[in-house]
């Protein structure tokens, strides 16, 4: 296991992708072979059973610590991390035993179905023999759930580049069925288990931002404009009469989105599409939070499946008849697109994202301002002779986005971070005016320079009125405006609505309290966005 | 009558009237230690441990109105009998004992009780009322032997010389840098900011040794700076100046590094759990040895240590007071600090 607490530590100390795939890397180079399967079943969430439940796993660490409960209550507020408040608080270990990472798995799958006094008397036992790090990676474990920022692409990357191998095919074999005590790191790497001739996606196309006036793109007959969706990108791959769904993530998710797999018995053999995942309902596009209930569930279950039915607007068509097609000219791939798409006999699921006709900028412009009443982000402009670029290139595609929402709100409470920002307020909930009380609308972490967390700190310090734990109850003065992306009707906040990504736009100092936005102004946007 | 009330300026002796770490000037300051949070500039007169002296001179350009004491010499000051004796924190750093009328009290400043190798070590004393610190006042602080965080940077800087990175040390300039300083030497040259020649050269006037160090200036090249021990305040560790130098791999020393949040906090390489301040057993074993019957509790995890004292039936008190800007100075020692802390 100490090979692997080195891997942990050196992943959480950059966050620099490539030192992270570089500490993937010699990890795979240098680890036991038998620990690896079981590192990337780690890392891709494949959870096995939980062998202790946590709530005994920290009875047993108070109890241990010989500490109050809520001091440990306190302790894992200033933490933040459950694994690692248990590690720091229990007594220094007495001795020290290393033991593969596989073994300590294995022997955590051997305690489901034991009685809970033979359960601590092996996790007290452990803890006894491992040194801090090495304790905090041992109830990560446990819990099965280790998620330190190692996305799937990063570590299949990593695993490409440790074993040469071409990473699409290397994705789909993790992502396929297998079972780390079942499996070789050489056979994962093979993709014994899976076909992985048939799944290989195309690199996406990606557009920058339009940052100038679109009149400086010239002539509007040269491009075609398309609504921007705000769902998941992705690509259908249909060969072989199999279909796979990636997502821009580079990860497959086809079990995910069982709509689309009529796709399978009607989309040609040799074929690959472009377009965006949506919630789509009555042929219109639902809001991102509808989507958001149908992303990264193992199960779906039928209110799901009616609440937020899953479409796809296809952009592009990047295969056909088995060729890549990437470098005709998007005006004959689109008609290619149309043709395949209207050859289908399911309506209304796979569609084509609508083209925006118009004749000039300024009209184009006065269309991107509706692009809220349809969900949509706005407008995709792209040149109508350009390929299909691999990855991010200036000047053929430019998406041309709405501003995003803002509000002015006041600060109400304020929590302290975590670790070395444990003495800083830096997490603060805003809220909005409901007649003579205000309501709470939005938390956002910061977003705030160093020198402005000072100030709020200060703030804070001196306009306490209550405290609960780490939160501090302040009066209500100062005013910021949050920018937002979207509105939505919320059964769990009290205001009755939720902000999607919201974060603090600036402080305005040059306003008080008494001019923020009231709850009103929310519940009439959210009426214009229904 | 207490000995000691907390006011608006800081921490008051009546009796004596003079005032221990006042955040506001006043006639009589009893300074416990250097560093910005318990120094400040503008009062008529100063009283501090003899090698605080050069600190002050250093920093702040005092010298005429600061009269100094060794450790264990009682003076009087209206009546209270005033000595000072080590707080462990850094070179200099004092606890002040205050005597009067048979009723004792001490005020710690800041504290460690593990000895650094540099600072005079930690003496506990007995007494009624006790001030204490708690920075690291929650049990999921308890450091590791120095020695053992020494070898651990040794063998990371071995690592670094090999990889072509320059190891950069982080350390406050008054206190963490004398004791990287003291305690790493004679592996590699140790190569140190402005700010911390600068104090290591007032710390030699006054008689204290220390390794020879090698102050940065312009003309050092920069694969010298690679194969040595770079030392800098945590004010310069995110500026153009590391950057520029040759791979530059930055370990930050600071009790906050024990915690993940806290490392990743800063764009470190390397987090090393080195503190200047007691650890949770450390507050506890101090805190227990001076037989108080009453622990007034000032900066850090105020509130939850006072009431964890209290329910082990120490009576404890938790007070707001303006310390503990230093180490939990986001922006850096530079901000409370008149002495510009920039290269060049």
């Amino acid at each position: 296991m100490k090979r692997f607490s080195q891997l942990i530590q050196e992943l959480e100390l950059s966050n620099k992708t490539n030192d992270k795939i570089a500490a993937l890397v010699s990890y795979f180079n240098e680890a036991d072979d038998r620990d690896k399967p079981y590192v990337i079943a780690m890392f891709t969430g494949k959870k096995p059973k939980r062998p202790v439940n946590t709530s005994l796993i920290k009875q047993w660490a108070i109890e241990l610590s010989s500490i109050p409960e809520w001091l440990f209550a306190e302790s894992y507020s200033s933490v933040g991390d459950l694994s690692e408040t248990i590690a720091l608080v229990l007594p220094p270990a007495e001795r020290n035993v290393d033991k593969p990472l596989h073994q300590w798995i294995n022997e955590l799958a051997q305690l489901n179905g034991k009685d809970d006094e033979s359960k601590k008397d092996y996790i007290l036992e452990t803890w006894n023999s491992l040194n801090t790090q090495e304790r905090f990676i041992f109830n990560k474990l446990i819990s099965g759930n280790f998620r330190i920022g190692v996305s799937n692409k990063m570590l299949v990357n990593a695993i490409a580049k440790q074993s040469d191998e071409d990473s699409s095919k290397i994705m789909h074999s993790i992502m396929g069925k297998w079972q780390p005590d079942e499996i070789t790191y050489l056979g994962l790497i093979e993709g014994a288990h899976v076909n992985t001739d048939n799944s290989w996606p195309y690199p996406f196309c990606l557009a920058y931002a339009l940052e100038t006036e679109p009149e400086n793109l010239g002539d509007t007959t040269e491009w075609q404009a398309e609504w921007k969706w705000d769902g998941i990108r992705g690509q259908i791959v249909k060969r072989n009469d199999e279909l796979f769904i990636w997502s821009r993530g580079e990860e497959l998710v086809t079990d995910q989105f069982p709509e689309l797999h009529f796709l399978k018995d009607e989309l040609p053999n040799g074929v690959v599409l472009d377009g965006e995942i949506l919630s789509i309902k009555d042929g219109k596009v639902q809001s991102f939070s509808t989507l958001q209930q149908r992303l990264n569930r193992k199960t779906i279950n039928k209110s799901q499946l009616n609440d937020a039915p899953i479409g796809f607007f296809t952009y592009d068509i990047l295969e056909y008849n088995g060729e890549d097609i990437r470098q005709e000219p998007l005006e004959k791939r689109r008609s290619i697109l149309e043709n395949v798409i209207s050859g289908l006999v399911t309506k209304n699921i796979a569609l084509l994202s609508p083209v925006i006709n118009f004749k000039s900028w300024e009209q184009l412009a006065t269309i991107r301002e509706t692009a809220r009443e349809i969900n949509s982000e706005g407008i995709m402009l792209k040149k109508l002779s350009s390929t299909f670029h691999t990855g991010r290139k200036r000047g053929d595609w430019w998406k041309w986005k709405i501003n995003p929402f803002t509000v002015d709100t006041v600060m109400i409470y304020a929590q302290k971070g975590s670790g070395r920002r444990a003495n800083f307020f830096t997490d603060y909930t805003f809220a909005v005016r409901d007649g003579d009380k205000l309501i709470t609308i939005a938390k956002a972490y910061s977003g705030l320079t160093d020198k402005e967390i000072k100030e709020v700190n200060s703030f804070v310090n001196k306009n306490a009125i209550e405290k609960f734990g780490p939160v501090r109850t302040v009066k209500p003065e100062l005013v910021f405006e949050i920018a937002f992306e979207g509105i939505a009707e919320s059964k769990r906040h009290k205001a009755g609505l939720a902000l999607r990504f919201p974060r603090i736009a600036r402080w305005r100092k040059d306003k008080k309290a008494d001019e923020i936005n009231t709850l009103d102004d929310l519940r009439q946007l959210l009426a214009s966005t229904l | 009558m207490a000995l000691i009330e907390f006011t608006n300026r800081g921490i008051y002796c009546k009796q004596g009237n003079f005032h221990i770490d006042p955040w506001h000037p006043v006639d009589y300051a009893v300074t416990t230690h250097g560093h910005a949070d318990h120094v400040k500039w503008g009062n008529k007169n100063y009283l501090c441990h003899e090698l605080t002296k050069p600190i002050l001179k250093q920093r702040y350009a005092l010298e005429d109105n600061v009269e100094t004491l060794p450790y264990n010499k009682e003076i009087d000051i209206n009546g209270v009998k005033l000595s000072l004796f080590p707080a462990g924190h850094v070179i200099g750093s004092s606890q002040i004992r205050l005597e009067y009328k048979g009723e004792i009290c001490v005020v710690s400043g800041d504290y460690k009780v593990e000895y650094d190798g540099i600072s005079t070590a930690f003496e506990p004393v007995k007494c009624h009322t006790f001030v204490s610190e708690s920075t690291f006042g929650l049990p999921i602080y308890t450091w590791q032997a120095q020695q053992l965080i020494f070898d651990q940077i040794i063998s990371w800087i071995t690592d670094n010389n090999l990889k072509g990175k320059t190891s950069i040390l982080v350390a406050y300039s008054l206190g963490k840098a004398q004791r990287l300083i003291k305690n790493l030497a004679g592996h590699y040259p140790i190569y140190v900011h402005n700010s911390i020649a600068n104090l290591n050269e007032g710390f030699a006037g006054a008689g204290v040794q220390l390794p020879e160090t090698i102050r940065i200036t312009p003309e050092i090249k920069k694969d010298e700076l690679q194969k040595g021990i770079v030392i800098i305040p945590p004010a310069l560790a995110d500026g153009r100046w590391v950057k520029n130098l040759q791979q530059p791999a930055i370990g930050v020393c600071s009790g906050w590094m024990a915690v993940r949040a806290g490392r990743r906090w800063r764009s470190a390489d390397a987090g090393f759990a080195l503190s200047d301040h007691a650890d949770w057993p450390g507050l506890l074993e101090a805190i227990k040895a001076t037989e108080a019957e009453k622990v007034f509790v000032t900066h850090g995890s105020t509130a939850v240590f006072a009431k964890y004292l209290n329910e082990i039936g120490i009576s404890a008190e938790e007070v707001t007071t303006k310390y503990g800007a230093e180490d939990d100075d986001i922006i850096g020692e530079s901000t409370e600090n008149p002495v510009k802390e920039e290269i060049q």
